[in-house]
């Protein structure tokens, strides 16, 4: 692929506190490598920042290698970017050409107030995943893995759904801010495999009520989450996440 | 199962969206089979025999009620929804460019909700209303006395102003339902890699046929077609 280097019009949402109404700024970077990647863009331009003494922009970011669901923000109107399959941190710049307009905001949802810029906080998330509960292990000696045996097609749905990095992107991109395609994800994780199976019905029960408390809303089938969860979590976990809560509840106590 | 997580839980509000529609589907087929009859011959005898059935059965009747409460919780519980997930982001974006998976009535149940029941409350005032309270003309066949609905739709349907926001009616519901069906399905677990396009194919044809079916009932009133076809009667 060919290295170019463009110059970039930001539109970039700065917001002090959860506070803070919020507003946004523009700004011009120059230079940038196509072999960039999103974030080390923004770094660049925070140096720049810094140096002239204003204030940096904040925004979340850990491993920068699309696995820690920390990095966030919707740019251009899309959670994590235009790539498909792609965080914010892997997305690199060479998706851009001289002279675009990017505008960047943080995850939009009551559920995630802003902290500060394009930081929110998805602390709504952990306490879902507290709420789910424990999973009852034996201890001692590790059994025979072959003794536990799980059907294939099971085995990979239970994978595909465990890929779910929490990040957010699917209540970012929903018109409803609806939180089912993660809450699906960490449902259908466990509910297809003998280690979940003794606490199956209370977990997705439990779970989704504080989904309710934490003010997401519902989910109308309209998948664009599905579009944007750079994990690509299928919608059909929410299917299994509707069945599991029906029947945890028709044949719970 | 605790009831009342049926109305107070995001997915138990959603089953009774659900569980509800599908009710409601079932209406619209036993209505169209029923109006189906003054597509063919003998239709004003054979409608008005069927519309008796149906305004005179016990169980038609116990069953009205049940839909009575069906329409009700549909619009009340869709209407709650809608106002929760609206809620649910005070913060709007300044681009979205979201809206590739689905099409627009996917994102519209609410408006065209509103719609269908603002056309329920013209139907009902049109033809439910003089049939329950009077207001119908009557007609003997043999020594029965009966209601003349049919006359009644031929009168109201002369009005071409009538047969449009009818027509347009139907649209409504079409796209209504081609968001509902597949949605029910996904709501109550139905759906899975093998069944899902089916689900939606199945959906799709039903809400292109059904309310196709109900919009050529005021046209075929308004020019006066009717099929030649001495052998099918729909009557029961």
């Amino acid at each position: 692929m060919q290295h170019y280097s463009m110059n970039l019009k930001l539109k970039v949402w700065r917001q002090k506190n959860s506070n803070d109404n919020g507003h946004f700024e523009n700004y011009d970077v120059n230079n940038i490598s196509s072999e960039m990647s999103f974030l080390e863009m923004i770094d660049v331009l925070n140096e720049r920042l810094i140096s002239e003494g204003s204030d940096s922009i904040a925004f979340d970011h850990d491993c920068r290698e699309g696995i820690c669901g920390m990095c966030s923000m919707v740019i251009n109107g899309q959670p994590h970017g235009p790539w498909k399959g792609t965080t914010t941190c892997q997305l690199h710049m060479r998706a851009f050409k001289d002279g675009d307009q990017i505008t960047i905001e943080p995850f939009r949802a009551n559920a995630f107030p802003v902290v500060k810029d394009l930081m929110v906080n998805r602390s709504a998330f952990d306490r879902i995943i507290q709420s789910g509960g424990y999973v009852s292990v034996n201890t001692g000696n590790a059994v025979d893995g072959n003794s536990l045996p799980i059907e294939k097609q099971h085995a990979d749905d239970a994978f595909a759904a465990a890929a779910c990095i929490g990040c957010g992107a699917c209540v970012a991109a929903c018109k409803n801010a609806s939180a089912m395609l993660f809450v699906s994800a960490k449902v259908s994780h466990l509910a297809q495999l003998p280690q979940g199976e003794p606490e199956r019905k209370q977990r997705v029960v439990s779970m989704i009520a504080q989904m309710d408390k934490e003010g997401f809303g519902s989910c109308t089938n309209t998948y664009a989450c599905e579009a944007e969860c750079p994990k690509e979590i299928s919608v059909l976990n929410i299917a299994r996440l509707n069945r599991e809560y029906l029947n945890a509840n028709l044949s719970g106590n | 199962m605790n009831w009342s997580l049926l109305f107070s839980s995001s997915i138990g509000k959603k089953i009774v969206m659900a569980l509800t529609g599908i009710f409601l589907v079932v209406f619209l087929v036993v209505h169209c089979y029923v109006n189906a009859n003054i597509f063919f011959a003998n239709a004003e005898e054979n409608f008005n025999r069927a519309a008796h059935f149906m305004g005179s059965n016990l169980l038609v009747r116990i069953t009205e009620i049940g839909l009575f409460a069906g329409f009700i919780l549909h619009i009340v519980q869709g209407y709650k929804l809608e106002l929760q997930n609206r809620g649910s982001r005070k913060s709007r974006y300044a681009v979205t460019a979201g809206n590739k998976t689905s099409k627009w009535y996917s994102r519209s149940m609410a408006i065209l909700g509103t719609l269908i029941l603002l056309f329920l409350i013209i139907h009902l005032a049109h033809f439910w209303v003089p049939s329950r309270f009077g207001g119908l003309e009557e007609v003997y066949y043999g020594d029965k006395k009966f209601h003349n609905l049919y006359l009644e739709m031929k009168n109201i349907f002369a009005e071409p102003w009538v047969v449009i926001v009818y027509i347009l009616g139907c649209f409504s519901l079409s796209w209504h339902l081609l968001h509902g069906v597949q949605s029910a399905a996904q709501t109550l677990g139905w759906t899975n890699k093998n069944f899902f396009p089916m689900i939606k194919t199945i959906g799709i044809v039903f809400s292109i046929l059904v309310p196709l079916i109900f919009a050529l009932m005021p046209l075929a009133m308004y020019f006066g077609l009717q099929l030649d076809l001495e052998n099918i009667t729909l009557l029961f």
